[in-house]
């Protein structure tokens, strides 16, 4: 992998970067969350969902993360097993529970949202079935991987199925046009520019942010703890070897 | 090609005869399509409702059955080694283990497929679409199934692993299918319902081969 940076492909850089990267991340996630949640319940109440509103900054990022999650987790599952690459692994492996916490969260904000807005706490449309089905792949990934002993074969297996998984990704996002539904398309990103006045998508667009900084500063965290355990795990083979 | 048909002979005889064959999902179907009346009450108008769906969500848990047998005795007794060192490529055999887990099981429960709906209570002007939908999505089933089949293997609790990896899988071809059968049901047009359908079993046949033999070369390995 000579053309990846050597942060990213060397554990000991990596090690290195992700050391002062991975609180600085948090810093700027607690940063934008504070300034986004503000902005966020001091906007005026929309003329028709009145306060729940405020719930999207909630679940908005958190299913944008849910999706992004699963994209990292493919990403890195593919490198791991093209280029057999241990730290992919690693990242491939802290990526899953992280998208499943997320994925979590946007369901449960979603319903909580769905109840005064749709008068029903779930609704089997395409979007949020297709998110259901994003949850239970995460699940599957993490027993897969869970359910064998040998490491080096878990994680290969578990790499397949999350690149088999990821087919479903491209569902997920032509759901909305695929089954006709009550939920709503993106409003942010279209063309002519936000449906959403200022007040309300920029605390929107700081929450995104913020979740983004939040992942990125979790997964650093996660891939850390990884290596560290790896790294044990090899110095107590050595010393039971002698 | 004497080697491919060798191998598709002993394929189909394994799957037929391994366990039961196909009695077993077959038995298992009955025992689902049973259990709904039980379940929900025996009014006819309620069930009419539901009847093709129901018959459709038991064929894919039907499916599920067998799966388990597909690959697991062969990695066991050592079988699994000489189909990968046979110049036979390993793609190709796990295209002829789900073409065998088709046979004896996808085709015998398409054919029960209509009896079912139409015991619940469905119109038997469904009959060939539910036998065609049943057919076709058996291609799927078998060919998606094969990746979790093959994933599990060497993995603790392997039976239970195979569902939960492939059930998420199964959404599509379920969604297509049911769809389809919903619509003809209701006098709306079906076909794209269908043609999605034989999408994901085409996609399902050109791909699920490559991602089985990853996995059993990576049990192997």
């Amino acid at each position: 992998m000579s053309w990846a940076p050597a942060f990213l492909s060397n554990p000991d850089r990596f090690m290195a970067f992700s050391r002062w990267a991975a609180p600085m991340f948090g810093l700027i996630a607690l940063a934008l969350a504070a300034v986004g949640l503000y902005l966020g319940f001091t906007a005026p109440e929309d003329y028709q969902q009145g306060q729940t509103v405020r719930i999207m900054f909630i679940h908005v990022p958190a299913a944008q993360i849910s999706m992004f999650a699963y994209v990292c987790l493919g990403v890195a599952s593919f490198l791991a097993l093209i280029f057999r690459h241990t730290l992919a692994d690693c990242a491939a492996q802290a990526a899953a529970p992280l998208g499943a916490a997320f994925t979590f969260l946007a369901l449960v904000t979603g319903s909580l949202w769905g109840r005064p807005m749709w008068g029903t706490w779930w609704e089997w449309d395409g979007r949020l079935t297709s998110v259901l089905v994003m949850f239970l792949l995460y699940i599957a990934y993490m027993a897969l991987r869970a359910s064998m002993d040998d490491e080096a074969k878990a994680a290969r297996a578990a790499a397949i199925l999350a690149l088999v998984g990821s087919i479903n990704l491209p569902i997920i996002h032509f759901s909305v046009e695929w089954w006709n539904s009550i939920h709503q398309g993106s409003s942010l990103f279209r063309k002519g520019g936000a449906a959403m006045p200022p007040v309300f998508w920029v605390p929107l667009l700081l929450m995104a942010l913020a979740y983004m900084s939040a992942f990125g500063s979790l997964w650093l965290v996660r891939i850390r703890g990884e290596v560290w355990r790896r790294r044990a795990d090899a110095a107590a083979l050595r010393v039971a070897r002698g | 090609m004497s080697r491919l048909a060798a191998l598709i002979a002993r394929e189909t005889t394994l799957a037929w005869g391994r366990g039961g064959g196909p009695l077993v999902a077959l038995g298992f179907y009955a025992c689902v399509a049973t259990f709904l009346p039980l379940a929900i009450g025996p009014q006819h108008d309620r069930l009419a409702a539901i009847a093709s769906g129901a018959a459709w969500v038991g064929l894919a848990l039907a499916s599920l059955l067998s799966l388990e047998r597909m690959f697991e005795r062969d990695y066991e007794d050592g079988a699994l080694d000489l189909l990968l060192l046979s110049p036979v490529p390993l793609e190709l055999t796990c295209l002829v283990k789900c073409v065998g887990q088709w046979l004896a099981a996808g085709a015998p429960l398409a054919l029960g497929a209509p009896v079912a709906a139409i015991a619940l209570g469905a119109s038997p002007a469904l009959t060939p679409l539910i036998f065609a939908c049943a057919l076709l999505g058996g291609v799927a089933f078998a060919f998606v199934g094969g990746i979790g089949a093959a994933l599990s293997l060497g993995a603790r609790r392997g039976g239970l692993l195979t569902a939960v990896i492939v059930l998420p899988l199964f959404v599509p071809p379920v969604i297509f299918g049911g769809g389809a059968l919903a619509n003809f049901a209701g006098g709306l047009p079906w076909a794209g319902g269908f043609a999605f359908l034989g999408a994901y079993a085409a996609a399902a046949v050109a791909f699920g081969p490559l991602a089985m033999a990853a996995a059993c070369r990576n049990a192997l390995s």
